[in-house]
């Protein structure tokens, strides 16, 4: 056997229905349950991510609601301490972990195989397991909290106060191992998306000419790579101190407590920047079609967005002014905190000259996109502020600083999200969103917002410190958190109206067609709701704007992208693999079928936790060797995929 | 745009060498694996530099390489094997790819024998102080990783003697090698941050 025998002729040929028929055929999930669990489909996969991310959202927003009415006022007793505290740490840790990056892993999840014109993830079943390590990570986190058990140290856990001296119950296992499984999710996705943007871009998408939102979600993977091993390992270290005797972070006996802080936060900033610049690339991707004009300055906005993350690993060190480190340590990372806001601000005025530019279309994703834009601004000047020493060890553990996190959460992540989700519900769905219902959704949750968080800045301004679960009157503070607490009902009701909106038009809206915006990108060229296969044959690209190169004025180019006549690739599920930077043909991947593999490696891995938290021993070893076998029976090498020696067969 | 881009060619089907999707998530893998091993000793040297009661850390002075030594020649060893049986398929001879991928699974299982040895006879325990807790626990987070890596080279032994590969299609020999190797490279960096550092000075 030699490598001839494993070749094949390929040419370009036309999108016909026959070969429709007969990719449909290949790809189709059957329906049924053994279908709906098997699957690998990455745009079943995507749904199912934004539908539990936008679940989340919801808990976490209630959970804010009820602490919201306690703090309405001084002085008010709704809640015990117990209580408030389980509350707030399930708050940030579900909006966080559960909703904010998940969400984004959703959105590309369905995306990106349609933005690069492939017919799937490049590893589907591992796109399947990352949902559901994800959904069993946030059932373990929640089942905790349903027994009382919820974390309740606040989302970055400090230690001692997390130590087993001074939180006896098994709330920060709980939280521990879960963090864990859900590592594992983030981890196996960011690979995935990876190696999907390396492999799997249609010919001719070299990587000047991949969309900015696939930029975004290849940043934010490939910091994850790199920086959830350290929060993996904190929540790890921190169980053994508590379970096994270990004295990573027990001062007395040769740890150090600041170990969990740098630890938590060389993972907790970069992850910041991971859960915005995807959102901040859905922007830069979006907002162009409403000003009908590509994006100004696609280079720089794609640099940028690559500097942010690089500079990102390198400012962990400003969640810890307070605690004392040398003077030199915090000059230099005070520094790599300001100068940040230079590659952020890139992004800012491309969007703006974007606008200003080009002729706007005010629709309801629009208005959320370019809402963002203000809402960036200002979490970015809050951010700028406290990167300063002295004005960070003023406020500090204040209220400003949750002025700042949610302007830069909210701000940069639900905002576009939100807009994201009218921008791509039509070809999600084939059906558009009320715009009328919209305006009402996008205003009750843009005045909300502000009227609930900008006061916070100036109670932390006035020393009302966080995570307080009441506080005396007088202070100067009442009409402040009453206002904080009507605006965030204010913005639950625009969020309402928002889940309102997707119910009824999923029934009931405008039919959209394929390009209802006509947008430029290759998602818009195939039909609405794309079929399992994506495209019926694999698109060759030629430019930025696959679909708007007949109206751009650069006519030079000897050559135009083709949508409708391209490799069929259809013995078998297969996609096309093509090489790194240019996008050259590369060889034809064949992709697996459907699979059950990954949930129940899912399961498995979720039972070795069961049993570790509950000291149930024997639940971790069964556990372990079932995960064991799983893995072995995934990998066997398998003549359908193209890894044995027998020649590749249909 | 100078050229065309020419779509009728021949090309290749299936998961071959650098060209599978399997190889690409492997390498990101490792990353992410050496990732996990550079924050783990950063704990070490952030609690290495910590004030400490002199001779507690390590606990009794540098500790002693008679076993680790030896056994990190066995797992360069092993290394060596793994790499034997993958030019062997390389030149179609799957009786040797087998042969290499057995002799590596044995001599990655010999060192898991003697690195319980070498547990066995410290004077310390995971529990008994803040560096005990350090060497224990990464040496076991190394240690976990020669198991697995073990489990796997086994099963690609048995694979190959099912005769699953040949010179052309070994996409798993490739990358569960790349993984093996390193596990190997990795523990080099633990062996000289536990067993060469404090030799050079950083102990108290």
């Amino acid at each position: 056997m030699a490598v001839s025998d494993y070749l094949r002729v390929v040419t370009a040929t036309p999108a016909k229905p026959a070969l429709a028929e007969r990719l449909r055929r290949i790809w189709e999930t059957p329906a049924g349950i053994g279908g709906w669990i098997s699957t690998v489909d990455h745009k079943q996969i995507g749904i199912r991510y934004i539908i539990t991310a936008f679940a989340f959202l919801i808990a976490g927003g209630v959970e804010a609601l009820i602490f919201r009415l306690q703090l309405a006022g001084p002085n008010l007793h709704l809640l015990t301490p117990e209580q408030y505290d389980q509350l707030f740490t399930m708050h940030g840790m579900t909006m966080i972990f559960l909703y904010a990056g998940p969400v984004l892993s959703g959105f590309s999840n369905y995306l990106w195989p349609l933005l690069l014109g492939a017919r799937d993830m490049a590893l589907p079943r591992l796109n399947a397991l990352s949902y559901w390590i994800y959904l069993c990570a946030g059932i373990f986190l929640y089942l905790a909290f349903a027994f009382g058990f919820g974390p309740n140290d606040g989302w970055f856990n400090y230690v001692p106060v997390a130590a087993r001296a001074y939180d006896g119950g098994p709330n920060i296992d709980f939280y521990s191992l879960g963090m864990i499984l859900l590592g594992l999710s983030t981890t196996v996705g960011s690979i995935n998306f990876v190696v999907t943007f390396l492999r799997l871009r249609a010919p001719g998408m070299s990587i000047n000419r991949v969309p900015i939102l696939a930029w975004g979600t290849l940043t934010a993977s490939a910091a994850n790579i790199f920086a959830i091993p350290a929060v993996s390992l904190a929540f790890f270290l921190l169980w053994m101190d508590r379970n096994a005797g270990t004295h990573f972070f027990d001062v007395a006996t040769g740890g150090q407590p600041l170990l969990w802080q740098h630890l938590f936060w060389m993972f907790g900033h970069p992850w910041v920047y991971a859960i915005v610049l995807p959102a901040m690339g859905m922007v830069s991707d979006g907002l162009p079609v409403f000003c009908r004009r590509p994006l100004v300055g696609y280079t720089p906005v794609a640099l940028a967005t690559v500097a942010t993350m690089v500079l990102g690993f390198g400012v962990w060190v400003h969640h810890m002014f307070a605690t004392g480190l040398p003077s030199v340590s915090l000059s230099f990372f005070s520094a790599a905190s300001i100068i940040i806001a230079l590659p952020s601000a890139v992004g800012v005025f491309a969007w703006i000259a974007t606008i200003w530019a080009g002729k706007p279309v005010f629709t309801t994703a629009f208005m959320f996109f370019a809402s963002f834009i203000v809402l960036f601004t200002i979490g970015g000047v809050s951010g700028y502020m406290t990167g300063a020493v002295p004005v960070d060890w003023q406020l500090t553990d204040t209220y400003f600083v949750v002025a700042h996190i949610h302007y830069v959460l909210i701000g940069i992540n639900v905002f576009p999200v939100v807009g994201a989700t009218y921008f791509w519900f039509p070809k999600f769905t084939g059906r558009m969103m009320d715009e009328r219902l919209g305006r009402w959704n996008f205003w009750t949750m843009f005045l909300g917002f502000n009227l609930g968080f900008f006061p916070m800045h100036i109670s932390g301004l006035l020393g009302m410190p966080r995570r307080v679960y009441t506080f005396a009157d007088g202070m100067g503070w009442d009409w402040l958190n009453l206002i904080t607490t009507l605006g965030s009902f204010v913005f639950a009701i625009g969020v309402l109206l928002f889940v309102i909106n997707i119910l009824v038009s999923h029934r009931r809206g405008r039919i959209a067609g394929n390009n209802p915006w006509d947008a430029p990108t290759l998602e818009w060229s195939t039909s609405s709701p794309p079929p399992a296969y994506n495209f019926v044959v694999i698109p060759t690209v030629a430019s930025r704007h696959p679909l708007w190169e007949d109206r751009l004025e650069d006519n030079d180019r000897q050559q135009r992208s083709e949508v409708n006549r391209g490799l069929a690739l259809d013995q078998g599920r297969e996609s096309l693999g093509t090489t790194a930077l240019d996008a050259e043909l590369d060889v034809i991947l064949k992709m697996p079928k459907d699979s059950y593999t990954p949930v129940i490696l899912a399961l498995t891995l979720t039972t070795i936790l069961t049993g570790l938290v509950l000291h149930l021993w024997w639940l971790a070893i069964v556990g372990a060797l079932a995960t064991g076998i799983d893995i072995i029976a995934w990998l066997w090498p398998d003549a359908t995929l193209g890894e044995t020696a027998e020649p590749a067969r249909g | 745009m100078a050229e065309r881009l020419s779509l009728q060619q021949r090309l290749p089907v299936g998961a071959l060498d650098t060209r599978a999707s399997g190889w690409w998530a492997m390498i990101f893998v490792i990353f992410t694996e050496a990732a996990l091993f550079a924050y783990l000793l950063f704990s070490y040297f952030y609690l290495a530099v910590q004030p400490h009661v002199a001779g507690t850390f390590p606990p009794g002075g540098a500790p002693s390489v008679s076993l680790a030594l030896p056994n990190t020649i066995i797992l360069l060893l092993s290394s060596v094997a793994v790499a034997w049986a993958q030019f062997n398929i390389e030149h179609n001879r799957p009786n040797r790819l087998a042969a290499g991928l057995g002799a590596g699974a044995l001599l990655g299982t010999i060192f898991l024998v003697i690195q319980y040895f070498e547990w066995a006879q410290k004077s310390y325990t995971l529990s008994s102080s803040g560096y005990g807790s350090l060497y224990f626990t990464i040496t076991g987070f190394h240690m976990a990783h020669v198991v697995v890596g073990v489990i796997m080279l086994w099963a690609l032994c048995v694979w190959s003697l099912m005769g699953y590969f040949n010179r052309v299609r070994y996409v798993h020999i490739h990358i569960g090698a790349l993984y093996w190797h390193f596990v190997d490279a990795i523990w080099l960096v633990v062996f000289f941050t536990f067993y060469l550092t404090p030799l050079f000075g950083l102990k108290s």
